[in-house]
């Protein structure tokens, strides 16, 4: 595979006013929010990059505009190209576009997302937790959350965890 | 003090039809404690009869918080974990770890190192395939293949635990080479079990290949076309039973992947049967990549030198100052690796394998993803067992080779 889509990056970027990066011999291209849905779809008909190969997100707490990056790797199996795209989102109500009808197996990566980020994918079919318990408070791979003294809920050890994780208990509404 | 919430379908209404709403079909729970589900993986069935309408995967009972942990760890510490994520093939785990921290910080690895990780690699893909021959049979009532396959199996652990000193977590592959040279028995003990493989192969495919029972069970079962199979993010043996060439050791050669010579089985024919044949034809495949490896091994280091990222070697700690320091300084505050993401991938037994590495110029990982093919492949059941029949949903469950593990991590 060559990471020669040197082509493909500067279409995306004239079309989509993205901005592309290197970084040992991958290039990211940054592309807005906004204009990802499209960008998406153009990724998959327009330069056939037809398996989405891996997607996640980047938490860069405590900045907040972007505090998110969702982080997408294309492959083209066909051109025998690969293709990275970070998109940035703010941290006030993290939302970002579904790419569940373009790539069917973004329904799971997103609800991934979701459930570690808490990012709500607008358009998704089924946006539930799917690691974690579906009554669970917080998302864990956020910066913010704790990773130590974390106790596992149980409904006797309520008290305790809000001492040490008063926002869950804010969350709650009591 | 909160309650324990009774679980109800209130939050999946929408993955079922009207019709199991009204009570005209049947909604039932399979696993998480059934074992032809491959570990604990619970699905939510609808049937009408035995046929299932809709099957709704409910996953995440594995779930350890393995990317979370790991920002906790130093690169070089945080690699233990990653055994943990698929326990079938904790050497391709590493493999993909050490390749993301080698891209990430420049680091070379010498040849011998290399080929040593291609044989290993290949063996653990062996026993992982074995493992999914033996149990994926017994689903379907074939038991003896499942004694024979663990035969086997045991003698590739007896070669991971002579080179590692352990059985399955082997954590051998470290970044910058491997943990440290094979001895002297490894090359008999490979070549023995080359010998007496291929043969082997040939009793297990005697039991099942042209069985009809076999056949009857496997045939037409759990179809997906090539397109839809890469819409849905299906890589491996489940993708190239649908007939796409899609195998990074030769899309994306890694660790040396290009100098050996094999092939990439593939079938069209998109079914359970075909799913199986890939992965019988690749144990072969593999037995010819280790023959290749191991006859052109070269000698050399197994470690790179860079002592700032690879500790130095025990020997030169009692003469060197520097050793010291840096044996010091690598266990304690591990090494600063450069500001910036990778993504490198393999080809595990089940498919892609990747992970994503970003750094923040520090010591520890700022975040760990991993790509891990379960995860995809067992997205697209519900569209695979659609139309037939729970005993072919096993079928399909065991075609796919999941591990919980993977998926969960």
């Amino acid at each position: 595979m060559s990471e020669n889509n040197s082509v493909v990056t500067e279409n995306l970027v004239k079309q989509f006013g993205g901005q592309a990066t290197e970084f040992a011999g991958e290039i990211s291209v940054m592309i807005a929010v906004e204009k990802f849905a499209d960008a998406a779809r153009a990724i998959h008909d327009e330069f056939k990059f037809d398996l989405m190969s891996s997607m996640t997100a980047v938490d860069y707490w405590p900045e907040e505009n972007p505090r998110f990056h969702l982080v997408y790797r294309f492959t083209s199996i066909a051109n025998r190209q690969s293709l990275n795209v970070r998109v940035p989102i703010a941290a006030y109500a993290p939302t970002a576009p579904t790419l569940e009808t373009i790539y069917h197996n973004a329904n799971w990566q997103e609800r991934e997302v979701f459930d570690m980020f808490g990012i709500q994918f607008l358009g998704h079919s089924d946006m539930r937790r799917i690691l974690m318990p579906h009554d669970w408070e917080g998302h864990p791979l956020r910066k913010d959350y704790p990773l130590g003294y974390e106790e596992p809920q149980f409904s006797f050890n309520f008290d305790e965890i809000d001492v040490r994780k008063p926002y869950a208990k804010n969350r709650r509404g009591e | 003090m909160a309650q324990i919430e009774e679980v109800t379908l209130d939050g999946m209404t929408h993955l079922v039809s009207d019709r199991a709403l009204q009570g005209e079909t049947m909604l039932l729970n399979m696993g998480p404690q059934h074992p032809s589900t491959h570990g604990v993986l619970r699905l939510l069935l609808e049937l009408d009869g035995e046929t299932v309408l809709a099957a709704i995967p409910d996953i995440g009972f594995l779930h350890t918080g393995v990317e979370k942990n790991m920002e906790a760890k130093t690169y070089q510490k945080a690699e233990v974990m990653t055994d943990r994520l698929d326990y079938m093939n904790t050497v391709g785990n590493n493999l993909a770890y050490c390749l993301a921290v080698e891209k990430l910080i420049g680091l070379d690895v010498p040849l011998r190192a290399q080929a040593l990780r291609v044989i290993l690699a290949e063996l653990k893909r062996i026993s992982s395939h074995m493992v999914w021959l033996g149990t994926s049979a017994l689903d379907l009532a074939a038991m003896s293949d499942f004694m024979y396959c663990f035969r086997e199996r045991e003698m590739i652990l007896d070669i991971l635990e002579l080179v590692s000193g352990q059985r399955m977590m082997t954590t051998y592959i470290r970044p910058g080479g491997v943990w440290r040279d094979v001895p002297v028995e490894f090359e008999a003990a490979v070549r023995n079990l080359l010998k007496i493989l291929p043969n082997r192969i040939d009793q297990y495919e005697s039991l099942l290949t042209k069985n009809p029972l076999f056949i009857d069970r496997t045939v037409g079962i759990g179809k997906i076309s090539a397109e839809d199979a890469v819409n849905w993010g299906l890589t491996g043996a489940t993708l190239r039973g649908s007939g796409v060439n899609y195998d990074l050791r030769k899309f994306a050669p890694y660790s040396g992947y290009e100098q050996y010579d094999f092939e990439v089985p593939v079938r069209i024919e998109g079914d359970v049967r075909a799913r199986y044949l890939v992965r019988i034809a690749e144990m072969r495949q593999s037995i010819r990549i280790i023959q290749q490896a191991l006859d052109k091994l070269p000698m050399g280091p197994v470690r790179s030198n860079n002592y700032k990222f690879v500790p130095p070697p025990r020997s030169e700690i009692g003469n060197s100052m520097e050793a010291l320091i840096h044996h010091f300084k690598y266990w304690t505050e591990g090494f600063n690796a450069p500001k910036g993401s990778v993504y490198s991938a393999v080809e595990s037994p089940r498919g892609e394998l990747g992970v994503y590495l970003e750094s923040d110029g520090g010591p520890k990982p700022f975040r760990v993803h991993f790509r891990t093919p379960s995860f995809d492949n067992l997205q697209v059941l519900p569209v695979l067992a659609k139309g037939f029949l729970v005993a072919d949903l096993v079928a399909i469950i065991g075609s796919v080779d999941i591990v919980l593990g993977d998926i969960d991590r």
